[in-house]
């Protein structure tokens, strides 16, 4: 087997990440398929490091990893509170912006 | 060049090819179950089984570092994150099933199925006859040391930057889930406002003071007007309107 078909598994992991992002409408799921496509994400990085033989693409995986944390606390916590004032984790309910 | 080339991995060992396409399989099909779970708590799990598939590849790839933090972090912290969250909104907030945009969902698929063809395929052309150099010269001193060495040298400016992220996102998410209570009102208060209204006691009840003891018949207050507070609540309007014409409720 080629190292590098770990980049095409990673493509499709990030495919699914995508059409879960359009098909779900709750969302922490929604955040879920978000969280799916940045450890695809990491796992090209990981693998170019490989295949490059050098250290930066896992520092950048170290990054990547990193910011979803903080990417996490903020996001759950907007849910929390959009939760809390409309009673609902949909976003479709999250539309005062629209009209 | 050409040395390096030639030392290079072109095809994996036996064993990472079967870790390979055993667990990717399980990837991809827990990848495809987070997607199409109806439960949030079953998406979770679905993802907490993708993220070890993940970890195991890193450490199969020589990132035992990232392997470690994978599962410590994201498998540990996060996903129990995302657990608390879950059990304090409710687990029983599933997917409404109204599609609000026609069509959305098919359209979804079909440019997912498109989408992963503009990846996989290039990619697939792209890598083939490629070789990788491997991480056996960049992990000499170890893969901790190695990584440690590049944060604190080539990337220490992003990584302070890091670091301060991480400080504004534990503080942002303080503030968006801190709730100002009013203070209580003190029995004082609650004394005063319940005396000092308009109705020094409790509300006459129907007939009180006046020359029926109907139900419909209001209540006539100290000063001699009636007061519309004393008839039932469950008044239809039409009875209301009634007594209204016959006794001339003023408030």
């Amino acid at each position: 087997m080629n190292p590098a078909n770990y980049l095409l598994l990673s493509g499709v992991l990030f495919t699914i990440g995508t059409v879960g992002v359009l098909l779900r409408r709750n969302a922490i799921v929604v955040f879920m398929s978000v969280e799916l496509m940045l450890n695809a994400v990491n796992l090209s990085l990981v693998t170019f490091s490989r295949l490059k033989g050098t250290l930066d693409g896992q520092v950048i995986a170290f990054f990547v990893m990193v910011v979803a944390a903080a990417e996490v606390v903020v996001g759950l916590a907007i849910i929390v509170t959009i939760f809390r004032t409309r009673r609902s984790a949909s976003v479709d309910d999250a539309n005062l912006l629209k009209y | 060049m050409t040395t390096v080339l030639a030392q290079g991995i072109t095809h994996t060992t036996g064993w990472e090819s079967a870790i390979f396409y055993v667990l990717g399989t399980i990837a991809v099909l827990a990848a495809l179950g987070l997607v199409l779970a109806r439960s949030a708590i079953h998406c979770a799990l679905m993802l907490v089984v993708v993220q070890f598939c993940l970890a195991v590849f890193y450490f199969v790839q020589d990132a035992p570092f990232l392997g470690a933090v994978q599962i410590i972090v994201y498998a540990g912290a996060i996903m129990v994150l995302f657990l608390f969250v879950i059990m304090l909104i409710g687990i029983d907030s599933s997917d409404s099933l109204v599609e609000v945009l026609r069509g959305q969902r098919v359209a979804a698929v079909v440019l997912g199925f498109g989408f992963a063809g503009l990846i996989v395929f290039p990619t697939g052309s792209a890598i083939a006859g490629t070789t990788a150099v491997g991480l056996d010269s960049a992990n000499g001193v170890g893969n901790v040391q190695g990584i440690a060495r590049l944060l604190f040298t080539n990337y220490v400016f992003a990584f302070e930057i890091v670091s301060a992220l991480l400080i504004i996102a534990a503080v942002g998410a303080m503030v968006l889930g801190h709730r100002e209570r009013a203070p209580r009102p003190t029995q004082r208060e609650l004394s005063e406002q319940r005396i000092a209204g308009e109705h020094p006691s409790a509300w006459t009840g129907p007939g009180v003071y006046a020359d029926h003891d109907a139900v419909d018949s209001p209540a006539l207050l100290p000063d001699g007007s009636p007061t519309r507070a004393s008839l039932p609540e469950n008044m239809s309007q039409d009875d209301i309107i009634d007594v209204i014409e016959r006794v001339g409720i003023e408030k």
